[in-house]
C-alpha cells in the first residue's frame, strides 16, 4: 500500500515542464537536476514534494522529448506514483523501465493536497481527504514484469533476456 | 489478413507473426544515442554490460550543443568521445550535423528498426523504417542486446490526395493533422500515410511528416520505400541499401483519414502545444522578434531553397533576428554551392554550425521574457527554446522567410 499527498498538474505536461532543455548542463549531475523537477510546471513543487508523495497529472502526461531524466528526477523526488488521465508512450515506457509506477485513472476525483492510498495489488486509488474511491487501468502484463523488478536493468540481469 | 508497414517490419524483424497488440521482441538495426541522452546511456550501459551487440550499429551523435555552450557539456562530450574510442561505436562529431538528418542520409534502409535515445527518431519513418525514440535505458538494454521489445502499434491510416496549393508545404499539412487529432491523437499508434500527394513527395516533406508524427503521439509515422526512396538512397550512394516495403492492400487500420491537399492553407502552430494551430493568415499582426529556419524537421536543402527565393534581394525586418542553421554539414556545404549561404547572409541572416541550435534552448538564440519565435521546428512547449516567459509560433521555412521580412506572422502567399 503506498500513501502520500497529491500534486496536481493539469493537461499536457511535457518533459520541458519537468526537465527543461536550458538544464541539459547538469543532466550528468542528477542531484543538481533533480532540484529543478516539474519547475516550469510549479516553481515551488520541487522544495514541498516528500517522499512517498504523488505527481497526479491531466491527460498526455510526459509529452515531448525521449529524455529518461524527466522520470528519474521524480522518482529521485521520492515520488512513489505518477497518475495521470493519460500519459504519452515514451515517457510511460521510460518510467516503467527505471522501476516508477504511472497509473492511468480518473484524476478528476482527486484534489491537490489530498492525502491518497493506492493499493497496486487491488488496482485501487482511495482519496482519504474527499473519499473517492478510482481504479486504475491495470498495467500491462510485460510491463508489470519489468516493474516488478524494478525497471528494466534490474530485470535483464535477472533473466539474461526478454522473456515473453 | 494483410499486415500494416508496422506489422510487416516488425513481424521481419522478430521471425514472428505479429499483429497489432503482440509484443515482438525485435532485432535493432541502429541504436544510438545524442549528447543530452548519451551520458545516462552510457553510465546505463556501463553499469550492467561489457560489451555492444555491434560496434558498427551503434552512434553516438554530438549534436544538440555543438559546439558546446558550457564546461558541463563539453565534459559529457568528452564522455561519449571516450566511449566512442573504447567500443568502437561510431561517432557523430561537433559540425556533422543533427542526428536524425545523419541517420536518413547514412545510415537509415527500408525495412530496418532504429531506436534512438531522441524522440524525434520517427523521422526514418520517411524512408519506410520503423523508427522510433526510447530512452536512455531501453537504448543502453538494446546496444548490448542488439534487440529490444515491442508492443506492436495500431495503425492510423492517413490518405493525403490532391496537390498543394502554392505556398503551402509538408510542413502545413502536418501540422494540419496534429492539429485535427491533437497532440494525443495518435498516441501508441503508428501513423501510415499514403494517397497520390504522399506518392509525389520528396524525401525531404516525407521526412518532415515523419519527424513530427511523435508530435500526435505516434509511436511511427511511417512511409512505404518506393522509387523516390530508390532514387533518394542512389543519390546518396546508397543504392545497396534499398528494398521495396509498403503494407498489404488489405491491411488492418484502425482508423483512417482523408485530407485533401488542396485545400490546406499555410498553417502555424501557436504556443504551448503544437495541436493549437491556427491559419498562418489568421495570426497577421503577431509580433516576432526571432525567426529560427532549420532544425531535424526543416532544415534540409530543399528548406533552405525556399527560404532563399522569397528572401533574395530583400532584407529580413530590423528587429527581427534571423537564424538559419542547416541540419548537416552536407546540407552546409550544398548550400554553400548553391549561393543560399550568400544570399541568406546578405538578407540579414546569422547562419549556425549544423545541429539543433537554438531549437531546444540550450545556446545561439535562447528567447528573452515575452519575447516570440517562429521556428520551422517540431516543438514549442513552454521553455523549449530556453526561457519559459518565451512563446513559440511553428511553420514552414516558407512562413518563416515570410515572416522574417515583414517582422509579424505572414502567410507566404504574400510574400512569393
Ligand atoms: S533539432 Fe530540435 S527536435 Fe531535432 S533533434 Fe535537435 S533538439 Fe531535437
Amino acid at each position: 500500500m503506498l500513501k502520500g499527498k497529491a500534486f496536481k498538474f493539469g493537461d499536457n505536461i511535457s518533459t520541458d515542464h519537468i526537465v527543461p532543455g536550458r538544464l541539459a548542463h547538469l543532466r550528468s549531475n542528477l542531484p543538481e537536476l533533480a532540484k529543478h523537477v516539474l519547475e516550469d510546471a510549479d516553481p515551488t513543487f520541487a522544495t514541498r514534494v516528500k517522499a512517498g508523495d504523488f505527481v497526479v497529472g491531466g491527460s498526455n502526461f510526459g509529452l515531448g522529448s525521449s529524455r529518461e531524466h524527466a522520470p528519474l528526477v521524480i522518482k529521485m523526488a521520492g515520488v512513489s506514483a505518477i497518475l495521470a488521465k493519460s500519459v504519452a508512450r515514451i515517457f510511460f515506457r521510460n518510467a516503467i523501465n527505471l522501476g516508477l509506477p504511472v497509473l492511468v485513472c480518473d484524476t478528476d476525483k482527486i484534489d491537490d493536497g489530498d492525502t491518497i492510498e493506492v493499493d497496486m495489488e487491488a488496482g485501487t486509488i482511495q482519496d482519504i481527504t474527499n473519499g473517492n474511491k478510482v481504479s486504475f487501468k491495470p498495467i500491462p502484463p510485460f510491463m508489470s514484469a519489468i516493474l516488478a523488478e524494478g525497471g528494466l536493468i534490474p530485470y535483464i540481469k535477472k533473466y539474461g533476456d526478454f522473456k515473453l | 489478413m494483410g499486415k500494416t508497414l508496422a506489422e510487416k517490419i516488425l513481424s521481419n524483424k522478430s521471425q514472428t507473426d505479429v499483429r497489432a497488440g503482440d509484443i515482438a521482441i525485435a532485432w535493432v538495426d541502429l541504436a544510438f544515442a545524442q549528447d543530452t541522452t548519451g551520458p545516462l546511456t552510457i553510465n546505463e550501459f556501463e553499469s550492467s554490460f561489457n560489451s555492444l551487440a555491434d560496434k558498427d550499429r551503434t552512434v553516438l551523435f554530438l549534436d544538440h550543443a555543438a559546439p558546446s555552450p558550457n564546461c558541463q557539456l563539453s565534459t559529457d562530450h568528452i564522455l561519449l568521445r571516450n566511449f566512442a574510442k573504447k567500443t568502437g561505436c561510431l561517432l557523430s562529431d561537433v559540425g556533422e550535423g543533427i542526428c536524425h538528418q545523419i541517420v536518413a542520409e547514412s545510415m537509415a534502409r527500408p525495412g530496418d528498426v532504429i531506436i534512438g535515445a531522441d524522440s524525434h527518431t520517427v523521422t526514418a519513418g520517411g524512408l519506410g523504417v520503423f523508427a522510433t525514440g526510447m530512452g536512455s535505458s531501453d537504448v543502453a538494454v538494446a546496444m548490448a542486446m542488439g534487440k529490444t521489445w515491442f508492443r506492436v502499434p495500431e495503425s492510423v491510416k492517413v490518405i493525403v490526395s490532391g496537390n498543394f496549393q502554392k505556398g503551402v508545404f509538408a510542413k502545413d499539412l502536418i501540422l494540419h493533422l496534429i492539429g485535427l487529432i491533437g497532440a494525443d491523437g495518435a498516441t501508441y499508434q503508428s501513423l501510415e500515410f499514403a494517397g497520390d500527394t504522399i506518392d509525389r513527395m520528396s524525401i525531404s516533406e516525407r521526412l518532415t511528416v515523419a519527424n513530427m508524427s511523435v508530435e500526435a503521439g505516434a509511436k511511427a509515422g511511417l512511409f512505404a520505400a518506393d522509387e523516390t526512396t530508390r532514387d533518394y538512397l542512389t543519390k546518396q550512394g546508397r543504392s545497396g541499401d534499398y528494398q521495396p516495403i509498403s503494407p498489404d492492400a488489405d491491411a488492418e487500420y484502425v482508423k483512417t483519414i482523408i485530407i485533401d491537399a488542396s485545400t490546406l492553407e499555410p498553417t502555424v502552430s501557436q504556443p504551448h502545444t503544437v495541436d493549437n494551430t491556427a491559419l498562418a493568415r489568421e495570426l497577421k499582426g503577431v509580433r516576432i522578434h526571432q525567426v529560427l529556419i532549420g532544425t531535424c524537421t526543416n532544415g534540409r536543402i530543399e528548406d533552405l531553397a525556399v527560404a532563399t527565393s522569397m528572401l533574395k534581394g530583400k532584407k529580413s525586418h530590423p528587429e527581427t533576428r534571423l537564424i538559419i542553421a542547416p541540419a548537416s554539414r552536407n546540407i552546409l556545404l550544398q548550400a554553400i554551392k548553391a549561393g543560399y549561404i550568400q544570399t541568406l547572409v546578405e538578407a540579414g541572416a546569422i547562419i549556425l554550425p549544423p545541429g539543433c541550435g537554438a531549437c531546444l534552448g540550450l545556446h545561439q538564440g535562447v528567447l528573452g521574457d515575452s519575447e516570440a519565435c517562429l521556428s520551422t521546428a517540431n516543438r514549442n512547449f513552454k521553455g523549449r527554446m530556453g526561457n519559459p516567459k518565451g512563446f513559440i509560433y511553428l511553420g514552414s521555412p516558407a512562413a518563416a522567410a515570410a515572416t522574417a521580412i515583414t517582422g509579424e506572422i505572414t502567410d507566404p502567399r504574400e510574400v512569393l
